[in-house]
């Protein structure tokens, strides 16, 4: 790579970053990439972005909220304004178990520890259980978040079955025994029980029981990540796991898709030795959740129709997951599948054999339709032939459009997979998907 | 402070949107600290209401890829009779298509890498397969693929077995409909900005590529400490000044104006190969021109802002 004449190095050389040799192993896959580059574009209001999960704020009454808050700091600003315990506030914490009744949990407020967001939850439970190299299950395909905290550190992701009835008990079993017989027992289980975040499926109910034992008999922890299970659309709630195991289940619940996403907050309830550990980890990561944000929360659920508002967000869900479904049916090429979701945000779709939906984003990038590709939600490069789909944020109107782009995208796509037949090293998901067809 | 006024068009909607919101950002920083009024632009739906009634002093195009580099905003600021920095619409135009560009230079006697241009239609139409196999044979391997239009090495590969083409065909395709295959030159990878002032178009010292990986692709441009770079270039004087001469043929063969960008490689036998030019080149913190500009002894506010007065001077032309 020296061209004739060309002179040895000399001091001059830049690399742009002179802490280049002090950054932790861990930071080695944080690097600029060209697919997180092309959603700058899918903010703009000309692309159809069905790729982010952001909920439907402007369903919030948000002319009372804006006089709840003012009334806060004229009232209580000196507290609102002040740090607070690293645990969160009391009363939050009371009304938090009040919600979690509503999914059958029975839990002292003792036992919460608010959090900032239930990211921050699932980073202070991975920091607490996991040392560099152990080993985490999850649902394949999972929450990206949670692979992004279980890859901060440095544990490795097994993925576990899903079909359309959630995570499949035997595949469970088998992924612990063979985990422990490479004498790797995993640390925990990580699931989303309702409305999966991407794959749209919800764990059935006689499930429930049997990954809990599975759990028990195998002396894996169980994380159960629960955003979305008051957003049936059905108005049916499902028994948490928490509530049918109290020792070996950390829950985490969150005030994003109930209520509103940017005053992060969330929480984990955790047994009470894990609990200590998560408040000391709080502690040192933030000293406290946001004092302020807590006490909006705390007012909120105290003077509004919190329940009401969250019927309002089932119902603005409903309108828009019928109108993804009906598009996707009206449009969509043959040999696609999709999940089709009973609650939450997501529907999880499979293009047909040779499509690869990381590949093809920049093709729907240019023909103004965002997704997110599935590669993303699997920590083993499993999922390039599928997507996740957000119906939450777009009008059904905007959704009809995004997905008739879409199709059109998948149809160009499939002509050039006619054109240059199988390509190789393209990673193939199979078992690893829920099964669409039959959700 | 200075009572002159510019606007600094950043984002637009191409692939490309993320690096030139970094740009502009960064431009307009280093223009505000030479005293110059800055406001940054999106393009979007407003820009033609924001200029017909703002009426800046002089725009700069900070967009990268598609309408920005295309000549299409070019065009539009000189139906409005609105002074900008940088080239016109029809020398955009015929810069911004590589092969093209490629063509012309070749024609005028400059060195350029062998390769060949085909759409997705002529793969489908004549059989994937054997137009594959013949591009091997007439390029061989390792080859580049390339879009035929746009920066950021956005879908561009560096294929060094038959059995990866069909995979980067199909990753390069994703970007347009049409490819542009083209010899790999294992060479010493440059850089070179050309600037304009009274005396003429003149190279800036050549900055010296280093990827870690070997490749320099978007992950190695945008994130720092993944490529090293060298600026002046670590080339003897004869094939600095080469590379030098290059840049200037381009720039002029193409009639561009104000600011270019020429990337060109010192293959192992001492030619130097022109590979592409840019008229709107990146202005981020690991961006290429920066460097060049700083290794010059200038900052970067100074030379926008002369190139701004130039801008405003020649606005009759």
């Amino acid at each position: 790579m020296t061209a004739p004449g060309s002179q040895p190095a000399r001091q001059g050389a830049r690399s742009l970053d002179p802490h280049l040799r002090r950054y932790a192993r861990r930071t080695a896959g944080m690097t600029a990439s060209e697919i997180r580059a092309l959603f700058a574009v899918a903010s703009r209001p000309e692309v159809v972005s069905l790729a982010g999960g952001m909920p439907h704020l402007a369903a919030l009454p948000l002319e009372s909220l804006s006089a709840e808050v003012g009334q806060l700091i004229a009232s209580d600003g000196l507290v609102a304004l002040q740090y607070g315990s690293a645990q969160g506030v009391p009363e939050l914490r009371e009304q938090i178990c009040e919600i979690m009744a509503l999914e059958g949990i029975s839990a002292h407020p003792d036992d919460v520890v608010v959090t900032v967001g239930s990211q921050m939850a699932l980073d202070m439970v991975t920091r607490i259980f996991c040392d560099p190299g152990d080993v985490v299950l999850a649902e394949g395909p999972s929450y990206v978040g949670a692979l992004g905290s279980f890859a901060a550190y440095q544990a490795n992701v097994v993925h576990v079955t899903m079909d359309d009835a959630g995570l499949v008990p035997e595949a469970l079993r088998e992924a612990i025994v063979t985990a422990v017989e490479r004498g790797q027992r995993p640390k925990f289980l990580y699931t989303i029980p309702n409305f999966h975040n991407p794959a749209g499926v919800t764990l059935a109910a006689e499930r429930r029981a049997e990954i809990l034992d599975i759990c028990a008999e195998h002396e894996v922890l169980v994380i159960e990540d629960n955003p979305y299970g008051l957003l049936g659309f059905d108005g049916q709630t499902y028994p948490a796991l928490r509530s049918m195991d109290a020792d070996n289940v950390v829950y985490l619940g969150s005030f994003s898709k109930t209520f509103a996403s940017g005053l992060r907050v969330g929480w984990a309830l955790a047994p009470h030795a894990v609990r200590e550990k998560l408040v000391l980890a709080a502690e040192s990561a933030t000293l406290c959740p946001p004092t302020f944000n807590q006490l909006v929360v705390s007012r909120y659920l105290s003077t509004h129709d919190w329940k009401g508002q969250i019927k309002t967000y089932r119902e603005a869900y409903r309108e828009r997951r019928d109108a993804m479904l009906g598009a996707l049916e009206q449009h969509m090429p043959p040999g696609c599948t999709w999940t089709r979701p009973t609650g939450g945000f997501y529907v999880w779709l499979t293009a047909p054999e040779g499509v690869d939906t990381k590949a093809m984003l920049p093709r729907a990038i240019t023909q103004r339709v965002a997704y997110a590709s599935g590669t993303g939600f699997y920590a083993d490069r499993l999922g390039s032939r599928q997507m996740r789909l957000s119906y939450c944020y777009p009008t059904p109107e905007r959704i009809r459009e995004g997905v008739r782009r879409l199709a059109n995208v998948l149809e160009d796509e499939l002509e050039l997979y006619r054109t240059f037949g199988s390509v190789p090293g393209r990673e193939v998901s199979g078992p690893q998907a829920p099964s669409p067809d039959t959700a | 402070m200075s009572d002159r006024w510019v606007a600094v068009l950043a984002g637009g909607l191409s692939h490309e949107r993320e690096v030139s919101l970094r740009s502009g950002r960064r431009l307009s920083a280093a223009l505000r600290a030479t005293g110059l009024m800055v406001e940054e632009w999106d393009a979007d739906a407003s820009l033609l209401a924001r200029l017909r009634e703002q009426r800046p002093d002089a725009v700069v195009v900070a967009l990268h890829g598609g309408e920005g580099e295309n000549g299409s905003i070019q065009a539009v600021l000189e139906m409005l009779g609105v002074p900008f920095v940088g080239s016109d619409s029809r020398a955009c135009r015929r810069a911004w298509d590589k092969p093209s560009a490629k063509a012309e230079l070749a024609r005028a006697g400059l060195s350029t890498p062998d390769w060949v241009v085909l759409p997705h239609s002529t793969f489908r139409e004549l059989g994937a397969q054997a137009v594959l196999d013949a591009m091997v044979d007439r390029l061989g391997l390792p080859m580049v693929l390339k879009p035929d239009q746009g920066g950021s090495a956005l879908g561009a590969r560096v294929v060094r077995e038959a059995s990866e083409l069909p995979a980067a065909m199909v990753g390069c395709l994703a970007y347009g409909e049409t490819v542009l295959a083209e010899r790999f030159v294992d060479g010493v990878e440059v850089a070179v900005t050309v600037l304009e002032g009274s005396e003429g178009p003149e190279p800036l010292p050549a900055v010296e590529i280093v990827p870690d990986s070997g490749i320099y692709d978007y992950t190695a441009r945008y994130t720092a400490g993944l490529t090293e770079f060298h600026a002046p270039a670590r080339l003897d004087p004869t094939t600095a000044a080469a590379v030098g001469e290059l840049a200037v043929a381009a720039h002029r063969l193409l009639g561009l104006r104000d600011i270019s960008r020429t990337d060109a490689v010192v293959a192992p036998d001492g030619t130097v190969q022109f590979l592409e030019v840019n008229v709107s080149p990146g202005l981020t913190e690991t961006s290429l021109l920066p460097m060049a500009v700083e290794a010059s002894g200038r900052s970067l506010g100074d030379v926008f802002a002369a190139l701004v007065e130039r801008a405003v001077a020649h606005d009759t032309r």
